[in-house]
């Protein structure tokens, strides 16, 4: 019976799970776990790393500059998701409930151009918006203004970036979660008197909520970590947490400090997660 | 007609709307595209010097380029047939068999869908720098086939919701072994999902900035060298060969999602 | 009718755990005959699809063996039996065409392509699918799928066919006639079908033997009539068809026939397996009951009509008596019974089916209460 049992179940799940929980085990849970170590470590005067317990990093994680990045992240990831909100909801409530055959190529347009690499595509943004670029060209040639404006190299366009980069990511749940709205509430809540404000307000907005909710948390947490479009369109001053840790990360720098940045990071993601979840949002659908 | 009237304004302002968002989705694009085709030759390659298809050809002889591009394709190719290997066998096994674990490891896969990439990117980098894997192509092929499993598996997943799993016990029953029922049975009826999880996993590796920047030593993606071309301007040839990634990509995408509808039409 | 016939599979003791506490199957012990339709019946969760998979092999019993042809089975594949199933979902290949799907079983056996060709033919005939062939299972009705599940089991010729609830997802009007058709194909191929069904009358029309299933226990084997007409223990006298249950004891046995109390009299019987003072129910079917407008020598049922409702050609009557219990009477229409006024109701001893109740201390229970005696220890 024993024998059986083996062939029939013991081996294939070994077979089919053992690759993923081994994959998972050394380059997930070790890594973040030595990343938790490394944030107690010392460093050596050739910035070595060198395990030796101390809390200096997360001493100097109190450092006035890191505490404005901190809140500057915070305010540029509210800003980004609140923008992706407002920008993304009535176009993906328009092609959700697009009836022609028409849909399925329009929500497609919204991942296409996500096939060229962000990088060149924020850099593009670049060259458009530059002080002798397309825009400022075209406002001078029509005599807007007759002088070069920047645009560039300041929060505004870094948050610009993000919304660009993460809008589809926004799209996407809200998509899902109006193409699910049954039409007929709409027509009931119509039907029973309910102006278009107050069906949005009572129907049409608490069904779509979970859309928003991932959404949210999509667009929210990268912005985070995002730092090359803040080092492509930012101009050194619009950081974000990502490039505080990239800094340290770099070559020669200080490792355990960029650890203890990255734990920051984690706690916020564990944080804004556990919130999500709190407003009823489920983690499944955070994923594809 | 009042009403009627009201609805088409309506209509037309949506239109406007969603011809912005696509403008702004899409002017990057057009950019890119533009800038293939300028004949300037001076950094940082941003005034306008007139119409050349020279980048198209000059770009099959920039051999730091072309040897970029060819790292992402072959990082590219194995992140997604190791993904997929992995992510199907996971996938299906999850669903197949209970064990104890099963939801500390489907909270695990959660963890690069939501943490920051960077914050996987620099696990990693310190992983591979304490046991000393040489930072090249074969860590940046383990850091991307690690962010790519979860959504390989969650894809396959999709479609298993809707699998019935009396068809490999009918299989089993007319005489095919666990093997053969696996590969006669499991995989094709999967097959639309395998494919979505694979395509998914290939487009996140060739576009994939930051986990690359913190594992690939001194190996250039495509990625890592536009990054580091920016300060100092990117030139046409990029573009030019941005734009053939693009198409390329368009025509898998078409081809394996024509595909897909296929498989479904008779599922 | 069964004596001499060989057996084909032999279930001896088996047990089957889920987990460590939840039995779903308790010592079941049955023989099936070669070429026999046994149908496994029961409610919901009473075990038959379990059985039904330890057969397959798709579950193992946790103790206990099944023998096929006198072989025991034990560590043999689903793969390695020579025991086909026809799925409650059909379980077609969805991307497989028709005719891959009934020639599975024989490319797995690696037939040659000109056999397997004609093989597929034959069965499509024989379930009447002939021209269907190049289709996918999405094009087709229920009712056509289930031809194709039943065509692909049967293409390897097996000793037993195992069906679990074949028409379970057929309207009514479809049920029916597949029912007809699996009996005719069983009749003609002369394979052993074992069926599993919850519905009674799916069971008491198509079976040669009916096998009674509930909470993993083994209530009855027998023929359809014997299971209606004699019913072994309560519960397939309440599961099949409708019934009146008296409760007493037996307070005599002389040679075959059993006298026993129940609460509203002293009634005759027959059986030889009874004993003195043994609880016991007496089941009288509704079509079986008799009333008279004035009392009636050793019952003390009288209660009214509480009411009366025609279905088609017969009338059913449900009467009240003194306890408020209800019982049920069935007349042909235009029999019906007095409106108001008492009726006494009574049977014919030949009627009145004494049952076995396993359930002793619960019926010793109510029988001390009558009694007036104390309760046992």
């Amino acid at each position: 019976m024993n024998k059986r049992k083996l062939k029939s179940t013991v081996i294939p799940s070994s077979i089919m799970i053992g690759p993923v929980v081994l994959w998972l085990a050394f380059f997930i849970v070790i890594p973040l776990l030595y990343v938790f170590i490394m944030s107690f470590c010392s460093i050596d005067e050739y910035y070595n790393v060198v395990f030796k317990f101390t809390f200096t990093n997360y001493k100097g994680l109190l450092n006035s500059n890191y505490l404005y990045v901190y809140a500057q992240s915070l305010v540029i990831a509210f800003i980004t998701t609140a923008a992706c909100i407002l920008l993304a909801y009535p176009f993906s409530f328009l092609i959700a409930r697009t009836k022609s055959k028409k849909k399925t190529l329009l929500y497609m347009l919204v991942i296409i151009p996500f096939w060229t690499n962000s990088l060149i595509r924020i850099y593009g943004w670049r060259t458009f918006l530059g002080t002798n670029g397309w825009l400022n060209n075209l406002l001078q040639a029509t005599h807007i203004t007759n002088h070069a404006i920047e645009f560039l190299y300041n929060k505004g366009t870094t948050i610009f970036g993000m919304v660009y980069c993460l809008f589809p990511f926004m799209v996407l749940p809200l998509y899902t979660a109006i193409e699910k709205l049954d039409g007929s509430l709409l027509e009931a809540s119509s039907d029973l008197g309910g102006r278009k404000a107050q069906t949005f307000i009572h129907v049409v907005l608490p069904l779509t909520a979970s859309g928003i909710f991932s959404g949210s948390i999509m667009v929210f947490i990268p912005t985070l970590g995002y730092f090359f479009v803040s080092n492509i369109l930012g101009g050194g001053n619009s950081d974000v947490i990502g490039n505080l840790i990239q800094r340290q990360f770099q070559s020669g720098n200080n490792w355990p400090l960029g650890a203890a940045l990255s734990i920051v990071l984690i706690i916020i993601t564990l944080l804004l997660v556990k919130l999500y979840q709190k407003c009823g949002g489920d983690i499944e659908n955070l994923g594809v | 007609m009042k009403q009627k009237m009201k609805k088409n304004s309506y209509g037309v302002v949506g239109k406007i709307y969603c011809s912005l968002i696509y403008a702004f989705l899409f002017l990057p694009i057009v950019v890119i595209v533009v800038n293939s085709f300028n004949a300037t030759t001076s950094k940082p390659y941003l005034s306008w010097k007139g119409f050349t298809f020279d980048w198209y050809l000059k770009l099959f002889e920039n051999e730091e380029l072309l040897q970029s591009f060819q790292n992402t394709m072959i990082i590219a190719v194995c992140t997604t047939i190791m993904a997929t290997i992995v992510g199907t066998l996971a996938a299906v096994g999850m669903y197949k068999y209970k064990f104890r674990g099963k939801s500390t490891i489907d909270a695990l896969l959660y963890i690069p869908v939501v943490i920051p990439e960077i914050v996987l990117g620099i696990s990693l980098l310190t992983l591979f720098a304490k046991i000393s894997i040489p930072r090249g192509m074969f860590s940046l092929i383990l850091a991307h086939t690690t962010f790519s499993i979860p959504y390989v598996i969650f894809n396959i997943r999709a479609r298993l919701s809707r699998y019935d799993n009396s068809i490999e016990e009918a299989s089993m029953d007319l005489g095919a072994n666990r093997l053969k029922t696996f590969f006669n049975i499991t995989l094709p009826v999967l097959a639309p999902g395998i494919a979505g999880g694979a395509l998914l996993a290939f487009t996140l590796s060739i576009d994939d900035v930051i986990v690359s920047y913190f594992t690939n030593g001194q190996t250039m993606t495509l990625p890592l060298k536009v990054m580091e071309s920016i300060k100092s301007g990117v030139s046409p040839d990029v573009n030019a060969l941005s734009v053939l990634i693009l198409i390329g990509t368009a025509l898998l995408v078409v081809l394996t999602q024509s595909g897909i509808l296929k498989g479904k039409k008779n599922m | 009718m069964s004596g001499d016939k060989k057996v084909i599979v032999e279930i001896k003791n088996i047990n089957k755990f889920y987990g460590s506490t939840n039995q779903v199957v308790k010592d079941l012990n049955l023989e099936i005959y070669e070429g026999e339709f046994l149908t496994l019946l029961g409610p919901s969760g009473c075990g038959k699809t379990t059985t039904l998979r330890m057969i397959a092999g798709f579950e193992e019993p946790t103790s206990g063996s099944i023998l096929i042809e006198g072989q025991n089975i034990e560590n043999k594949e689903p793969f390695e039996r020579n025991i086909n199933t026809v799925f409650q979902s059909y379980a077609l290949f969805p991307h497989m065409t028709i005719y891959d799907n009934i020639a599975y079983g024989l490319k797995m056996k690696k037939a040659k392509k000109d056999v397997i060709r004609t093989r597929v033919m034959e069965m499509l005939e024989l379930v009447q699918l002939g021209g269907f062939e190049k289709r996918y299972p999405s094009q087709l009705s229920g009712g056509q799928k289930q031809r194709v599940a039943i065509a692909r089991a049967l293409i390897n010729q097996p000793r037993v066919l195992l069906l679990d609830e074949p028409l379970g997802a057929l309207d009514l009007k479809l049920r029916k006639q597949m029912q007809l058709e699996l009996k005719r194909l069983q009749r003609k191929l002369n394979i052993t079908f074992i069926y599993v069904t919850h519905d009674q009358e799916e069971a008491l029309s198509m079976s040669d033997r009916i096998a009674i299933l509930y909470n993993g226990v083994l209530e009855q084997v027998a023929q359809p009539w014997e299971i209606y007409e004699k019913p072994a223990t309560k519960f397939v006298a309440t599961f099949i068809g409708e019934t009146n249950l008296f409760e007493g004891y037996v307070s005599e046995i002389k040679d075959n026939e059993v006298t026993a109390v129940i609460e509203s009299g002293i009634i005759q019987g027959e059986g030889d397996t009874f004993e003195l003072n043994e609880m016991i129910a007496v089941s009288v079917r509704p079509e079986r009951m008799k009333y008279s407008l004035s009392p009636v020598e050793g019952f003390h049922l009288e209660g009214v009509v509480k009411e009366q409702v025609y279905v088609g050609s017969i009338l059913k009557t449900i009467v009240m008596i003194g306890n408020g219990n209800e019982i049920r009477i069935e007349r042909l229409a235009g029999e019906s019974l007095p409106a108001e006024g008492t009726v006494y109701l009574y049977w014919e001893s030949k009627d009145a089916k004494l049952i076995h109740t396993a359930d002793h201390v619960f019926y010793q229970a109510i029988e001390n209460i009558q009694m007036g005696r104390e309760e046992p220890v």
